[in-house]
């Protein structure tokens, strides 16, 4: 089984991000795996040990990158490629589907390709479902049960709902939730590993693509207007005062 | 300008940020709703009601079940020919995927979970929130047809009108070996959808500290911890059930695992927005509270009288929630007539 599981590098979750000067900042907060991402990794360890097979982490950014592909290695990733260009900065989800799927189609042969649900810095969540349509694979997203039997997948998704169970041939698309089960800790034979990985970059011009073409742009990023509460604090001699008190206040409030 | 809808239903029931969608299109122009389905007639009907000048209605047993490739081979195959200025979809699981893969067929860009939005000139410049609403970001699309995603709650629902009718367009499914089976569903536990729900109670790491809880024996720690927890949510859910409301809970909660993670709130649980949220037993880590922030009024139940929640709180109540909770619960019971 020949996977391929992309990740990206973001600030950490605890970060508190701000506008500063119209630029986005996230202090002296890490820079980190995708939280979304380790699931994938998780996800395309588990599918290489019960098949057997390879999984290559690739990511785009810039050196630093190469981060998130070592957390990915040291989980047990058995190689991992950088795609790295300059013509590749602010780029729209469908630009970022184009490059992934041309870098999953130099790879070849792939039969599976991971992705977190989404990355929590841009939030949008459409790059698996984009990338599977530029492959025309299936896009199983939101998977939280994956079984391959043969040539053939069975996946449990997450819907509004509950879960939606969907059969589909390989090679296909995934994005995971968190529901899959808990991503591992990278071992410490897995970081010596990762710390020595020759980790290969590739431009466009080895993609063997055109620079994608933006559409969307971000005029004007902002922080969010502040919450000016004063929190009234309920007290009185019992529960049952306290709690008489405090529906009076919410019933007042006039949105149940 | 020329708007289409998409009205995402699961098994004929609409999710009601579909209807918001048709009143969003309603203010900037004539809306033309989609509905693909089986059976499902009756949505249309329902789209009228709520505003769509004309249905595109797409009723096929091959579309009984939602699936990706064959409802966006339908939606690229009538949009190709339709020229639409502005393609709508709620921000749900099926919205957000359909409206990816729309984009590639359609060449054009997506912009996601939008919270504002304005036209001038034909052209729409949104506002979306990016790292779980901790910024605010504005887009523009230089493409055409223009893509949003609508976030639930974030625009008013139109008001129904029994009988309003237009113009009903009977399309065709797009022909096509496609390459997913749907074998069935496991359905969610009963309650309230989180992202749609006007009231929320959530519980947190608090909910398992109970002293007055004595476990029954032959728990190893961990099961009488997540045993106490769930007398504690259970106080949560009263609290819920008396309010009509949907139970959320902290990262910490669900990865303890007092309750699955289709109720987590935060950065990487859901974001939502209901009109009165109470917190029980949460402290407010910076990845929870992104993730309600814009609730309209915040109660906050918790005995650490320091905990980041409160700065958010409009109420507060510092004390003990195993009391405060079932004291609330009734207290509501009695005032709401339940």
């Amino acid at each position: 089984m020949k996977i391929v599981v992309c990740v990206k590098q973001v600030p950490d979750s605890a970060a508190k991000v701000v506008v500063e000067n119209g630029k986005v900042s996230w202090g002296d907060a890490p820079l980190v795996i995708n939280p979304w991402d380790e699931y994938a990794v998780e996800a395309a360890l588990r599918q290489k040990e019960a098949l057997g097979g390879s999984v290559t982490a690739i990511t785009i950014g810039g050196e630093g990158s190469k981060d998130a592909l070592k957390h990915a290695l040291a989980m047990g990733a058995d190689d991992a490629i950088l795609i790295s260009d300059p013509a590749l900065v602010n780029m729209d989800t469908q630009a970022t589907a184009q490059v992934l799927a041309a870098a999953i189609q130099k790879i070849g042969g792939v039969d599976m390709a991971f992705f977190g649900r989404q990355a929590i810095d841009g939030d949008a969540g459409l790059v698996p479902a984009q990338t599977a349509r530029l492959l025309g694979w299936p896009a199983l997203t939101l998977s939280s049960v994956i079984k391959v039997d043969g040539g053939s997948v069975k996946v449990e998704r997450g819907i509004e709902e509950g879960r939606q169970i969907v059969t589909a041939k390989l090679p296909a698309v995934f994005s995971l939730t968190k529901d899959f089960g808990e991503p591992r800790y990278p071992s410490f034979m897995g970081i010596r590993k990762a710390s020595r990985a020759a980790i290969p970059t590739w431009s466009l011009a080895e993609l063997g693509i055109p620079a994608p073409v933006s559409v969307i742009a971000w005029p004007e990023i902002m922080n969010p207007p502040s919450r000016e509460v004063t929190c009234e604090v309920i007290s009185g001699g019992s529960p049952q005062e306290i709690a008489e008190a405090l529906a009076d206040k919410i019933l007042a409030e006039k949105v149940l | 300008m020329n708007t289409w809808v998409y009205v995402d239903h699961f098994k004929g029931t609409a999710l009601p940020a579909s209807w918001e969608a048709i009143g969003v299109g309603k203010t900037l122009g004539t809306v033309k709703a989609l509905v693909f389905g089986s059976g499902v007639e009756a949505l249309a009907k329902t789209a009228f009601e709520y505003g769509a000048d004309e249905v595109l209605l797409a009723d096929d047993p091959a579309l009984a079940d939602y699936r990706a490739e064959a409802f966006a081979a339908t939606l690229g195959k009538l949009a190709a020919s339709g020229t639409p200025d502005l393609l709508l979809f709620p921000t749900t699981t099926r919205g957000r995927e359909l409206a990816g893969m729309t984009a590639i067929d359609l060449k054009t860009g997506v912009m996601v979970d939008v919270i504002a939005l304005e036209a001038a000139d034909g052209k729409i410049t949104v506002t979306r929130p990016i790292y779980a609403g901790k910024l605010l970001t504005k887009e523009t699309c230089s493409s055409k047809p223009q893509i949003i995603t609508l976030r639930g709650r974030a625009f008013p629902k139109p008001a129904q009108q029994a009988g309003k009718s237009g113009t009903l367009t009977k399309v065709s499914a797009a022909a096509g070996d496609f390459l997913t089976k749907v074998e069935g569903y496991t359905t969610a536990e009963g309650g309230v959808s989180l992202t749609d729900a006007g009231v929320i109670v959530s519980g947190g790491r608090g909910v398992s500290n109970n002293p007055a809880l004595t476990p029954p024996a032959g728990l190893d720690e961990k099961q009488a911890e997540v045993w106490r927890a769930q007398q504690g949510f259970a106080l949560v859910k009263d609290l819920a059930s008396v309010l009509g409301a949907a139970v959320g809970a902290s990262r910490a909660a669900v990865d303890a695992g007092y309750i699955p993670y289709p109720n987590q709130v935060g950065q990487t649980g859901k974001v939502v927005s209901p009109d009165v949220y109470i917190a029980c037993g949460i402290s407010g880590a910076i990845q929870h509270l992104a993730g309600m922030r814009t609730s309209k009024v915040i109660v906050a139940i918790n005995k650490d009288a320091e905990a980041p929640i409160f700065k958010l709180a409009r109420y507060g109540v510092v004390g003990d929630l195993f009391q405060i909770l079932p004291a609330l619960t009734a207290a509501f019971k009695k005032k709401l007539g339940k």
